[in-house]
């Protein structure tokens, strides 16, 4: 029986402030939004905590499109959290 | 056309004369490049190199669904978007828009409306060196109004 698993990427700060790109977890039980995720993602570490502090300053997308803290997840899905982009 | 994300440099001349077919009369280019003067806004010192990252994936999808909006608005013959990656230095280039049309007026706006888009969504990171320190540039207001003033999406 395979784990259900989810894809999470950090860019920018807050990769540095995670100390990772991209990390794998397990979609915890009941949640079903990016919302109800969050609580399980900041207490993974202090800069877990520090990167998504101020979600107002946060970007998130899901499955490589913009989303926010109301967006559905489900098993397999890929979630990103970053700063307000920066190209051009 | 499929955007195109790279680490090297572009031709603009090449670029141009690519869009160019009998019912093109005006091809509007745009090059955003690494400036060197600090401006009010980030302090005293220099810039000495700008590293750039991206999101692979969605970097390519955003700026695809920015020219497909473009070209919904405006008859465009061909649009073509280029955006280096990685670590460049003081007035190299760093995007080039470039929109074709029958007459000016849509290449100009088609142009105009894909930076303003590719400033606000385009998923980009920028960090600055200066006086031997990096830091992540901060998104600007001012991209955001500029994006705004195109009003909904069509």
């Amino acid at each position: 029986m395979s784990e259900p698993t989810l894809t999470i990427r950090y860019f920018a700060w807050m990769r540095e402030h995670t100390g990772t790109a991209v990390e794998d977890m397990a979609l915890p039980a009941g949640v079903d939004t990016v919302g109800a995720l969050l609580p399980h993602i900041t207490a993974k570490s202090r800069g877990h905590a520090l990167a998504l502090k101020n979600m107002a300053a946060v970007r998130v997308a899901v499955n490589r499109s913009y989303g926010d803290l109301q967006t559905p997840v489900a098993e397999g899905d890929e979630i990103a959290f970053f700063p307000p982009v920066t190209g051009g | 056309m499929p955007v195109r994300i790279q680490h090297e440099d572009f031709d603009i001349a090449a670029e141009s004369r690519a869009l160019q077919d009998r019912s093109v009369g005006a091809v509007a280019l745009f090059v955003g490049t690494v400036r060197e003067a600090a401006g009010a806004q980030d302090g005293d010192a220099d810039v000495t190199a700008m590293t750039l990252e991206h999101y692979p994936g969605m970097t390519e999808a955003e700026i695809e669904r920015i020219e497909n909006e473009a070209r919904a608005r405006w008859p465009l013959a061909g649009v073509t978007v280029i955006h280096r990656i990685g670590r460049l230095l003081p007035n190299d280039q760093i995007v080039l828009v470039a929109a074709a049309a029958a007459h000016r007026q849509d290449a100009f706006d088609a142009a105009q409306f894909i930076m303003d888009f590719l400033k606000t969504d385009a998923p980009f990171w920028k960090a600055e060196e200066r006086d031997g320190k990096t830091s992540w540039v901060d998104a600007r207001d001012s991209d955001d109004a500029a994006r705004r003033k195109w009003g909904q999406p069509t």
